[in-house]
């Protein structure tokens, strides 16, 4: 675990820092008041960050969100160029008046359904319990301070 | 065809029962309102309503502050005259919460306080980036609140009754007009004043359920009208409007293809950025993404937006079978004779429904006055909701943080932010009686592009990008406002067709009339620039952002 100054920024950060530092300051005590513990430090949240845990949890936020974010972007837009420009396509009769253009709508909304149950089901089971697990170490460090 | 809006006889009974109805709904939510009113002290319980809100109830909440009236009525009206197209809108509009379940609500609900800036800001110079973010948070609001007022002045005439030469309480349909706007302000800005974000939840809450009542009844009665068989709604839709099987498929309104290959092309393409702006816009609406912060923790934030795609989902569905069922029941001729734009073609479904099933004449009376009471109830809540975002983004981002450089108190806060609703909401009014023949459609499409294009890229770039910085936050807002308005103040909406809002004049160069296609990409585009460009960065601040986002330690 690393909890390396960042020397990267050093001018123009420090300078900015400097010109921000009141409501900064402000916004962390009252976060602390809300909250009913003692602030987190700087260097706790570096080292949170850095940590093996908490990299897991970013990376399986993101493995889940992004491909699916493109997936149904992708699909989405399908729909919509298929709408622009596969007129034939969709105006082809499935059963009596239904055509290929109003179940591609629904299924749509299927998928929005169904993207939303899989992605509360998927937060419930990997994601919640890592956060829970790292929200409950550092507020126990701040109260036990 | 069959009904014309309120025939004589029952124009007096429609009429009373509409106004006793949306007084009991002024009454009742006015009511809630004084309640809501001793409850809120703090500066948390006036701009995120104590935090205390179920995911249920902000879920409900969110539903009311979305299916606007443009929603309720825009898009039943463009399915009655133009078929299939007006379904295109609800599926964008629905799609469009995927990116707010998936990649914004709960990052935010940890990392924000009471503000989209507070989120934009978290890492970077307070003010520049408070200043961007307030200009975009009032500008799209005001746009969009525009749009759902100047709608309530155009619709009261109608759904009253008042016809040109009639007079109403001696109000011709002008004064009718404005008399609205000025009271659809006056109560929104007393909601707000008063309730603050509690008192606009409970008012969106019941809004909500009224809305979703007033749709289910009708959906249910279209399809018993066709014994629950869609393909006989469908082809008596088809076969009313005159266009045929072309009645259900795409095409009729958007991505128009006419003889003239150019135009057929500029159509086409407007048709596909219409669709990326929809699905952008509304994680990037100020008035929707505070709502997340009325819950207690991100797990209420998510399955608030689960909540909410499935009450605005299951909303959409009933308006595919409310415009059908207004194009078979009412007819093209009926709707086009009352509004041009068809917005009142699901009050006049709801008179033909009751005559059918309620019984004669006075049924459709009662199911008219309830519907059109319902829609006057949609469009108050849809105003409050933006003027609490507009309002609270003026005083905590602009006054307390760039005015008052963070040294504000939460009293004069919370106070400031009272007197921004009433100025925001008195300068709502005035525009908006100026602004009466503004297209509506064109207003909230506004909103849409520029929260997609400034909005959506600063959000996402400030929740996921570690070298984003104050620079590009401030690019990518700018950047994307200013193009999204620019074009469209160059496209044919405002100049150069018979359909813009200066016929008469031509500076138009841009073909599209929605921005989205290019000011989406130029937003991102603008805060990969302004970001790469400066060497800001602070390590510790994003480590900060980064673990309170995703775990909700320290979170407000």
């Amino acid at each position: 675990m690393s909890t390396d100054a960042p020397d990267a920024t050093a001018p123009e950060g420090a300078a900015d820092a400097g010109t921000t530092a009141a409501p900064d300051g402000g916004a962390t005590e009252t976060a602390a008041a809300d909250a009913g513990t003692t602030p987190i430090s700087p260097e706790r949240h570096l080292a949170v960050q850095a940590s093996d845990e908490f990299a897991g949890l970013r990376k399986a936020l993101r493995g889940f969100v992004f491909p699916m974010t493109v997936a149904f972007f992708l699909w989405y837009a399908l729909y919509v160029i298929l709408s622009a420009y596969a007129r034939g396509f969709m105006s082809v009769k499935l059963v009596g008046n239904i055509n290929v253009a109003l179940v591609f709508g629904l299924l749509q909304f299927v998928s929005t359904f169904l993207i939303a149950w899989l992605y509360s089901r998927y937060a419930e089971r990997k994601l919640d319990p890592v956060a829970d697990r790292i929200r409950a170490e550092l507020e126990s460090e701040g109260a036990a301070r | 065809m069959k009904i014309l809006l309120a025939a004589e006889a029952t124009n007096g009974t429609a009429r009373t029962l509409t106004i006793t109805l949306f007084l009991l709904f002024v009454a009742v939510t006015l009511g809630i309102t004084l309640w809501a009113s001793r409850q809120t002290k703090s500066a948390a319980d006036f701009y995120a309503g104590g935090r205390s809100f179920s995911g249920f109830q902000n879920g409900m909440a969110i539903g009311g502050d979305y299916m606007s009236a443009a929603s309720f009525l825009g898009i039943a009206g463009i399915i009655a005259l133009y078929g299939y197209d007006g379904f295109l809108y609800s599926i964008g509009f629905l799609v469009a919460w995927l990116v707010a379940l998936l990649l914004v609500a709960e990052l935010l609900r940890n990392s924000g306080k009471y503000t989209m800036a507070d989120v934009l800001a978290f890492r970077m110079r307070q003010r520049p980036v408070r200043t961007a973010a307030a200009v975009s948070t009032i500008t799209v609001s005001i746009f969009y609140l525009l749009a759902q007022m100047v709608g309530a002045g155009a619709l009261v005439a109608l759904l009253l009754g008042i016809r040109p030469g009639t007079t109403f309480l001696g109000m011709d349909a002008d004064a009718a007009k404005i008399a609205t706007i000025i009271l659809v302000g006056a109560l929104m800005i007393i909601y707000v004043t008063v309730g603050g974000m509690k008192g606009t939840t409970y008012v969106q809450i019941v809004k909500a359920f009224l809305l979703m009542s007033g749709a289910l009844i009708m959906t249910l009665l279209v399809l018993a009208h066709y014994k629950f068989n869609l393909s006989a709604l469908l082809g008596d839709a088809a076969a009313a409007s005159g266009k045929g099987n072309a009645f259900l498929e795409p095409g009729l309104r958007y991505g128009v293809e006419s003889g003239d290959a150019l135009k057929t092309f500029y159509s086409k393409v407007d048709l596909l950025s219409l669709g990326i702006a929809l699905v952008l816009g509304t994680a990037g609406l100020p008035h929707i993404l505070i709502r997340f912060y009325t819950v207690p923790t991100a797990k209420a934030a998510r399955k608030s937006v689960l909540w909410a795609i499935g009450i605005i989902g299951v909303f959409y569905l009933f308006t595919l079978a409310l415009g059908f069922g207004a194009a078979a029941l009412v007819g093209k001729d009926a709707i086009t004779a009352q509004d041009k734009a068809g917005n009142t073609a699901a009050p006049q479904l709801a008179q033909a429904l009751g005559v059918d099933f309620l019984g004669g004449d006075i049924g459709g009376a009662t199911l008219l006055a309830i519907i059109a009471a319902v829609a006057f109830a949609t469009i108050l809540a849809v105003v409050a909701g933006l003027t609490l975002a507009s309002s609270s983004s003026l005083a905590h981002d602009f006054y307390a943080n760039v005015v008052k450089r963070g040294q504000a108190s939460e009293r004069q806060e919370v106070s400031v932010a009272r007197i921004s609703a009433f100025v925001i909401g008195a300068i709502s009014i005035v525009l908006s009686i100026f602004a009466q023949n503004l297209n509506v459609a064109f207003l909230v499409a506004l909103a849409f592009a520029v929260a997609a294009s400034g909005n959506l890229p600063a959000i996402l770039y400030s929740l996921f990008w570690k070298r984003f910085n104050t620079s590009g936050a401030v690019w990518a807002i700018y950047g994307g406002l200013l193009s999204a308005v620019l074009l469209v103040f160059f496209s044919p909406v405002v100049s150069g067709a018979p359909t813009a809002m200066f016929p008469n004049s031509d500076w138009q160069w841009f073909p599209l009339s929605n921005p989205g296609i290019i000011s989406i990409p130029f937003g991102f585009l603008c805060g990969w620039i302004g970001t790469v460009i400066s060497k800001e960065s602070d390590d510790e601040k994003y480590a900060e952002l980064e673990v309170r986002a995703l775990t909700g330690a320290g979170a407000h």
